[in-house]
């Protein structure tokens, strides 16, 4: 599904990922943990192709296809979600014609039939529904003066409609209060069909409580350090990355 | 070879659709600006006397004046005696109604969106055409006869409704305001006129096309609507010219007077050609807009989308005379390339308790320069004023400029004035954040142009609110990567 070998990226001339592996199978779900400045929000940044995140050496491969070479636009055709750490605000767009635009325009890129009017808005009423968002938030502009927790619950909107198939998550649970955080995990394992992939970039153990990961990995110094089960989590948890500092 | 030749032509006339020309025998007087040629002029059109004593009497005070220089506009010099101050394409006699008009001219108007005959005219929307000098036609006359408005040509207005014509004509404007004003006085050629009568609904959208065909000329048109006591009509404007290497000027002015709770909606849709991407060519666009709310509770309301023209001096404005007057100003102003725009407008509070609200999004690309330039003054007897001021500019790339000039000027202490002014940039956040939802880079900026702009679309009527967005797109082909 997802291959990441020895992947090395720089931005403004400094080297943050330095030579990062990571083998993600169809159907899993990846947590990846690590202190802050350890390079987490780049790997996602770079997965979902921005410029000025330079591939140096290395490739990343989705089901075989050479990522580092394609555009944004035509990464998110081939399945990639990017759910960011802080979903930007786009002034007078609405929010429902925004994802509109965006489904149709990743289902044109695959030859696939637009979606009208009437069949997009029960996609999406379904999903606000599932996060118990309320459907005023269609009509507001995308992410403007939406809260905190808003902001984080319409990117699981987003991915709900666009039903990739890896989604990278980018602490999206930091700063939701637990009623937030359980709706979020929800809109996850309501996509996990066995087939879609997941990397879950996330701080803390009470998100993984209710994802169960298949692996989880630790990042640090642009590098994966550890890689475990469940357990890891735990352990991380309970003792910090102090541990981190002491091995190196 | 040839192969990339058209697909620069296509990329071309994507671009400025409007580009074409069309091949028919135009009728000129010589070129050169003198008393002989407006007389000529005046002679063409059969005007009454005082029409010609108003056009020299203009003509005099023109010459004693020197093109306005405060402008942010670096405007190269024109040879106003190089041009043709009037062309009109040939015709046998006056088509009596549109059955007569050249099938070419028809068909040129077809190719532009804006169809004449009777199959598929413009729903709702009654349309007077210009082409060079003259009026080619207008739509739903029955119409509009039957509810007593009067929409026609300016040159069919002074024959036929010479008291209106005379009553109003410069009342406004008047012929000595400014160099561009005083030009088209005395050379204006035609444009359209509105009278809407006491307490009558205007039943449709009026609307004018503007078509510059003729090599070396000169448009200047002149727009008069009158709408008396308790009358509402709203008016929509479009205009397009031809691609040629030499710049041509338009010099118009449009005069607005609003009777007691009269209300005049205008709305301006501008896509003159630009001029190509090293600024070769392009429109000079030189225009007087005054409205003058003269009656209690009047309203006024501009709104433009100005995406054309390599230059453009342009400031829709409002005497707000009467008590609890209001006038409003929104305005897109989109600049790519080599385009230069010195836009925005002034609000003159006379009235007690009138107000104003001004509306600008300035939306630089290129090498382009924009500038948003507002007066708002308020009379020592306007007790009560209110204005808003909200003044928006957003540069793509780092090429392009962008500059606000706010003038307040109160001679009053109850006035009430705010002034709130924005500048960013189309930021890699935004972009990346729409591409990485699937959307292209021009279908990202776009988006993010077009979600700018939202509070002036909103103001204007539906079809033309698609238009315009449309029109954005395609001026911003090209403004980033
Ligand atoms: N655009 C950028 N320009 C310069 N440095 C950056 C940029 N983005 C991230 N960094 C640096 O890269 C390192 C990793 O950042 P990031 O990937 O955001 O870490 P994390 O998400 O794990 O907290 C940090 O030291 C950060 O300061
Ligand atoms: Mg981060």
């Amino acid at each position: 599904m997802l291959e990441i070998k020895d992947l090395h990226v720089s931005t403004d001339g400094q080297e943050i990922l330095k030579g990062l592996n990571l083998s993600v199978g169809e159907g899993e779900l990846h947590a990846i943990m690590g202190p802050n400045g350890s390079g987490k929000s780049t790997l996602g940044y770079t997965l979902a192709g921005r410029e000025d995140y330079q591939v140096t050496s290395g490739s990343i491969e989705l089901n075989g296809e050479d990522l580092v070479e394609m555009e944004p636009d035509e990464r998110a055709a081939a399945g990639v979600f990017l759910a960011f750490q802080y979903p930007v605000e786009i002034p007078g767009v609405n929010n429902a014609y925004f994802l509109r635009a965006a489904l149709n325009a990743q289902r044109k890129a695959r030859g696939e039939e637009e979606v009208d009017g009437v069949n997009f808005l029960k996609m999406v009423r379904e999903s606000l529904k599932d996060l118990e968002m309320d459907e005023s938030l269609l009509k507001r502009a995308v992410n403007e003066g939406f809260s905190g927790g808003e902001k984080k619950r319409n990117e699981i909107v987003q991915m709900a409609v666009l039903q990739p198939t890896l989604a990278i998550l980018d602490e999206t649970d930091s700063g939701l209060d637990i009623d937030a955080l359980k709706l979020v995990a929800h809109g996850i394992n309501q996509l996990r069909d066995g087939k879609r992939s997941f990397v879950v970039i996330t701080h803390y153990q009470r998100l993984l409580d209710y994802l169960s990961p298949d692996h989880v990995h630790v990042l640090s110094g642009g590098r994966i350090v550890e890689s475990g089960g469940p357990e890891l989590a735990q352990r991380l948890e309970a003792e910090g990355y102090g541990y981190l500092e002491k091995a190196s | 070879m040839n192969q990339t030749v058209e697909q620069v032509e296509g990329l071309i006339q994507k671009r400025y659709k409007a580009g074409f020309t069309t091949d028919i025998e135009s009728e000129m007087i010589r070129p050169g600006l003198d008393e002989e040629v407006i007389a000529m002029i005046s002679a063409k059109k059969n005007e009454p006397e005082w029409l010609l004593a108003w056009r020299l009497k203009a003509y005099r005070h023109w010459l004693t004046m020197a093109e306005p220089k405060w402008a942010h506009l670096n405007i190269p010099p024109i040879d106003l005696q190089a041009l043709h101050y009037y062309a009109s394409p040939k015709q046998k006699n006056r088509p009596k109604s549109l059955d007569e008009v050249d099938p070419k001219l028809l068909e040129t108007f077809d190719r532009l969106g804006v169809p004449l005959h009777e199959r598929a005219r413009l729903a709702g929307v009654a349309v007077d055409a210009v082409f060079d000098s003259v009026s080619v036609g207008t739509t739903f006359q029955k119409e509009l006869k039957e509810a007593g408005v009067i929409f026609c040509s300016m040159s069919e207005a002074v024959a036929e409704h010479p008291e209106l014509v005379q009553a109003y004509l410069g009342s406004v404007v008047p012929p000595t305001d400014n160099y561009f004003a005083a030009l088209n006085s005395a050379v204006f050629s035609d444009g359209s006129f509105v009278y809407v009568p006491k307490d009558t609904v205007c039943p449709m959208e009026l609307s004018t096309y503007f078509r510059i065909n003729a090599r070396d000329t000169g448009q200047f048109e002149r727009t008069l609507i009158v709408a008396e006591a308790g009358s509402q009509v709203s008016y929509l404007e479009g205009c397009t010219a031809p691609m040629r290497d030499e710049n041509q000027l338009h010099a118009a002015v449009v005069e607005l007077v609003a009777l007691d709770r009269a209300q005049i909606k205008y709305s301006t849709v501008q896509n003159w050609y630009p001029g190509d991407e090293n600024g070769k060519g392009g429109i000079y666009n030189f225009v007087t807009k005054r409205g003058d709310c003269r009656g209690t509770e009047s309203r006024i309301c501009w709104t433009q989308v100005e995406t054309g023209s390599a230059i453009t001096w342009k400031y829709p404005s409002c005497i707000l005379r009467g008590e609890r007057s209001s006038g409003e100003f929104y305005s897109v102003a989109l600049t790519h390339n080599h385009q230069q725009a010195d836009t925005g407008t002034k609000m003159i509070h006379l009235g007690k308790g009138s107000t104003s609200k001004i509306i600008s999004k300035g939306i630089s690309a290129g090498r382009s320069n924009n500038s948003y330039r507002g007066l708002v003054r308020v009379a020592k007897k306007a007790d009560d004023v209110r204005n808003y001021t909200q003044c928006d500019s957003l540069l793509i790339g780092k090429t392009c400029g962008a500059h606000t000039f706010p003038y307040i000027e109160s001679a009053n202490a109850t006035a009430k004035i705010e002034h709130e002014a924005t500048t960013s940039r189309i930021g890699e956040d935004q972009l990346f954040y729409c591409r990485s939802r699937g959307l292209d880079e021009e279908e990202a900026v776009a988006l993010i142009v077009d979600g700018f702009c939202k509070e002036v679309f909103k103001e204007l009527p539906m079809e033309f609110a698609v238009e315009a967005k449309a029109l954005l797109e395609i001026s911003l082909e090209g403004s980033v990567g």
